[in-house]
């Protein structure tokens, strides 16, 4: 455990930012988001940022391969590049379990080599939520936010902050900055830890529970007639897929430049009514059954694909966001039975 | 504070689904905090009981819901709405989008709803919000009670509110409004201060934050073409992120020009935005430069009229002009 | 990360044949720009074809595996891309990637069965790959009965092949049929599920289904009216697709990926997936 005074963060940072393009949360009018430190950066306090920390491997936007086109013939570039070494630090302990859920989808065979680019030349630098929301309920889905995962963890007091490597990467990141950072034992930090397991603790949504729901309930819960009052007033639009950390549908588009064709990848959603449209029909003609697919996806699907793992975190960013203030939350208590009462 | 309670609405719509004036009822339901109520259809007096709420939260404009709503059945549906929504409402109706006869109104007035987005500024980790008209007392997970004065949590657009007066109803809780004096333009006319890069810097920071979500287009009550041009693969703009660096202002000024003439000003573009763009300063924009060249017009303030630039008058702008303003 | 093989970028192909089959359906014959098959594949599985900037979309291989020179498509005009292929001359090259899907266990379950393959339009496509597939390896399965319908004479793909090789094999009889009555028809004139029923198949085979939905649906219930389980039918299913390898999200029916987990399902693997596709 190293630590280093929180007056002091601004060299610590720039040390950082001498060899890894570095990321913080910083403030801005419309709220926290990460941005490229640079002198003078003010870390941000926010519990969270608006958008989620997906975006640095699974951006909004990005071009998959270009053609050159000429008569008959079709030249194919594959303009991939290697990805520059960059660390995002202050990912809190839900964004951090989202790269989980991501990589078990981007990393399986075939890998996508645009995602594990960026996912090789990432280091994650968590920080445990010291305030966590009313709207947090990562603990539903077995995250602790007091112990987040990540290549370094670290603890922030009013005047001290704490980083623990927990991976090589993690090492290798803070050996650079051994010269600003101190050793020190774990005693804050347990403090620390015990102050925040208290704080969940009076959450009020600590007694979510996703029990019912996860591998091999397709059938439980398809045909459940709540799905029409909960999708009633849904608007259809893709706010809550595209703030949620662990969304990753897309779409492939081609762009004619007037030189050439890009072939770039976009972030789809489900909520859309043409994400399944095909020449001949549509497979999800009504909101209702695009609302089920997010929810089932999250809830049942993705589990019964992946080990029982539920792809949801908690982050709380669908029920602030959302414009009717419709959310998972509503979902499983209203589908979850007796015990999410 | 609303002036009308829960009470009355509850005891209204109850009366009504009794007597059968209507079969349902679209209303607001109450959700796991102070802040989250969601729109929804109820169909029985136990369910509105249970779960129906009329607070500070209850902004979302429920006009655009009556084309779904009115094209299910041919039964009546309850709808209440606020003086904003009653312009919306009557757009709708100038656009032919739903059966007047198949809805019934109660307006209700409205005292400025409250933003989530400004509570959550104000106080962190919101449990409850207590309104006594002037003052809001939020319970926080950690600060205790932080007590605001109203005014700062009203969102722009109660602010800078245009009519207390509900301009189509059935029948009018408490009593008739008027139409207020308002700072509504004040912000476009800063806007158009600016020098043109200015102004484009300021559109290009706020724009560019845009998700492409769609939740402002989803949301407008003037957004009610049945295939948007957005959606549609044959028109060649149907991506779903920018594929170049202007592609997301194109889609919000696209947005503005067609429904320029029938923005009612609701805001609800605003609300909605997860990235917190005020996009309603380019539907207003629209509206002062109508005002200004066609005299003014408040889109929805009359069912059936005709929006200036739909309607041909002697004294309209010649295209010149138009060009010579685009040129100072 | 660069070197390692993307996917998502495909590689070259040029068609160098263009066979016309109906009005609507083309064949179009691919091979690499050095003249060789793109790939290998097993019966059933399916290939992203792309005109860059028109679009890309996932089409069954027509062709059998064991045909080792080029690949084949059926592909029939029914939207933005499809169009593009259809005025496409000889000579026109387009991307291709795959192969992707589960195939038929042509190697596993059919071994030693008789074989029923009863198709509807278009539907032929994904099945001519496996009825050659048997066809080649003729000692490998029993007999084997092609029901094919059509809406009329000029729409059944591959006539040609139909008449010139299948229906002169050994073993192998085709029961073709089309909608309508036609003056220069002779054979059958009905819908394909009353006329699998009135052909009345004894149930020791395996039944392979592909068509416009609603065939697949009446030919089910007559086929089980004959007797047939549904853990002796299979059939291919068709959603949008965008990646092929069950990542993009849209093609899922419950917990399954179409691209990934089928497009192959047998018909008792389908009652437990819900009822949307």
């Amino acid at each position: 455990m190293r630590k280093i005074a929180v007056n002091n963060l601004d060299s610590l940072f720039a040390a950082i930012a001498a060899e890894y393009k570095l990321y913080i949360p910083v403030d801005t009018d419309a709220g926290a988001k990460f941005s490229e430190w640079s002198e003078g950066a003010k870390l941000s306090d926010a519990l969270n940022t608006v958008r989620s920390a997906k975006d640095f491997f699974f951006p909004q936007t990005e071009n998959l391969v270009d053609f050159k086109m000429e008569g008959k013939t079709i030249e194919i570039i594959d303009n991939r590049s290697e990805c520059e070494d960059f660390a995002v630090f202050g990912v809190r302990a839900c964004d951090v379990k989202s790269f989980e859920i991501l990589d078990r989808v981007f990393l399986s065979e075939p890998v996508d080599t645009y995602y594990k680019n960026r996912r090789d030349h990432g280091v994650i630098i968590s920080m445990a939520c010291n305030k966590p929301a009313e709207t947090c309920f990562c603990g539903t889905f077995g995250i602790d936010a007091s112990a987040p995962e990540g290549d370094i963890v670290c603890y922030k007091t009013d005047d001290i902050l704490y980083l623990e490597a927990k991976t090589e990467k993690g090492e290798k990141l803070l050996a650079l900055v051994a010269a600003l950072t101190e050793d020190t034992d774990n005693s804050a930090v347990e403090a620390q830890k015990k102050l925040i397991k208290e704080r969940l603790d009076r959450l009020p949504l600590k007694n979510l529970k996703a029990d019912a729901f996860g591998d091999g309930k397709t059938s439980k819960f398809f045909d459940a007639p709540e799905w029409s009052e909960l999708s009633e007033t849904c608007l259809g639009c893709g706010t809550c897929t595209f703030v949620c950390p662990t969304c990753q549908c897309y779409d492939i588009k081609d762009f004619n430049t007037g030189h050439g064709v890009k072939r770039f990848r976009c972030w789809d959603s489900c909520m859309y009514s043409d994400f399944t449209r095909m020449a001949h029909g549509n497979s999800r003609n009504s909101q209702l059954e695009r609302f089920r697919q997010r929810f089932m996806h999250k809830l049942v699907y993705y589990p019964t694909n992946n080990d029982g793992l539920f792809s949801c975190v908690g982050c709380g960013r669908c029920i602030s966001k959302c414009p009717i203030n419709m959310n998972i939350v509503k979902v499983m208590k209203k589908l979850g039975g007796k015990e999410n009462d | 504070m609303q002036e009308i309670t829960r009470d009355i609405l509850l005891e209204r719509a109850e009366a009504l689904l009794a007597d059968g004036t209507v079969d349902r009822v679209l209303g607001w339901k109450k959700g796991e905090f102070a802040y989250d109520v969601t729109p929804a259809v109820f169909t029985t007096a136990d369910e509105l009981r249970a779960e129906f709420v009329w607070n500070d939260f209850c902004g979302a404009n429920f006009s655009k819901y009556l084309i779904k709503e009115t094209a299910k059945k041919d039964t009546k549906v309850l709808v209440f709405l606020k003086s904003c929504d009653t312009y919306s409402f009557n757009q709708l109706l100038t656009e032919h989008r739903f059966d007047r006869e198949k809805v019934y109104v109660i307006g209700v007035p409205c005292n400025g709803m409250l933003d989530p987005k400004k509570v959550k500024d104000k106080a962190e980790s919101v449990l409850s919000v207590t309104d006594n008209g002037t003052e809001v007392a939020i319970e926080t997970l950690y600060d205790g009670i932080v007590t605001v004065a109203r005014d700062e949590l009203l969102p722009d657009r109660c602010l800078n509110c245009k009519s207390k007066k509900h301009v189509a109803y059935d029948e009018l809780l408490g009593t008739e409004g008027d139409v207020v004096a308002n700072a509504r333009f004040d912000e476009v006319a800063r806007l158009e201060a600016m020098t043109p890069d200015e102004r484009f810097a300021f559109w290009q920071n706020e724009l560019s934050r845009c998700i492409r979500c769609n939740a402002c287009r989803d949301v407008c009550p003037a957004c009610t073409c049945e295939k948007c041009v957005f959606d549609n693969p044959n028109s060649g703009v149907d991506n779903k992120a920018p594929a170049n660096e202007f592609e997301e202002k194109m889609f919000h000024i696209i947005r503005a020009f067609h429904v320029a003439g029938r923005c009612t000003d609701c805001g609800e573009c605003s609300r909605v935005c997860p990235q917190s763009i005020p996009l309603h300063l380019l539907n207003r924009k629209f509206i002062k430069d109508i005002d200004e060249f066609y005299g003014e017009y408040q889109a929805g303030a009359e069912a059936g009229s005709r929006a200036p630039i739909v309607n041909y008058d002697l004294n309209d702008l010649e295209a010149s002009e138009a060009v010579e303003r685009g040129n100072e | 990360m660069t070197d390692m093989k993307e996917a998502l970028i495909p590689v070259l192909g040029v068609v160098t044949d263009i066979r016309i089959d109906t009005p609507d359906v083309k064949t179009f014959r691919v091979v690499t720009p050095d003249g060789k098959k793109a790939f290998d594949h097993k019966p059933g599985q399916c290939a992203m074809l792309s005109i860059p900037g028109v679009g890309e979309a996932m089409f069954s291989i027509t062709s059998s595996p064991t045909n080792t020179e080029f690949m084949e498509f059926s592909i029939k005009k029914c939207g933005c891309l499809t169009d593009w292929l259809h005025s496409m001359e000889v000579g026109q090259q387009v991307t291709i990637r795959g192969p992707y899907g589960n195939p038929f266990p042509v190697d596993t379950a059919f071994v030693g069965q008789d074989m029923l393959f009863i198709a509807g339009g278009i539907g032929l496509a994904p099945l001519r790959s496996v009825i050659n597939y048997c066809r080649h390896y003729r000692d490998r399965y029993g007999k084997i009965d092609i029901v094919y319908g059509s809406r009329s004479m000029q729409d059944l793909v591959d006539y040609k092949e139909i008449i010139d090789e299948w229906a002169t094999d050994a073993g192998v009889n085709v029961h073709l049929t089309i909608d309508r009555e036609q003056p220069e028809w002779t054979g059958h004139v009905g819908f394909v599920p009353n006329y699998v029923k009135e052909l009345g198949f004894d149930t020791n085979k395996t039944a392979i289904l592909c068509g416009p939905p609603i065939m697949i649906k009446f030919t089910l219930a007559g086929l089980q009216e004959l007797g047939f389980d549904k853990t002796q039918i299979y059939t291919t299913l068709e959603l949008r697709m965008k990646c092929g390898f069950g990542k993009c999200g849209r093609c899922n029916v419950g917990a399954k990926y179409v691209c990934k987990d089928g497009p192959v399902f047998r018909c008792d693997e389908l009652d437990e997936l819900p009822d949307e596709y």
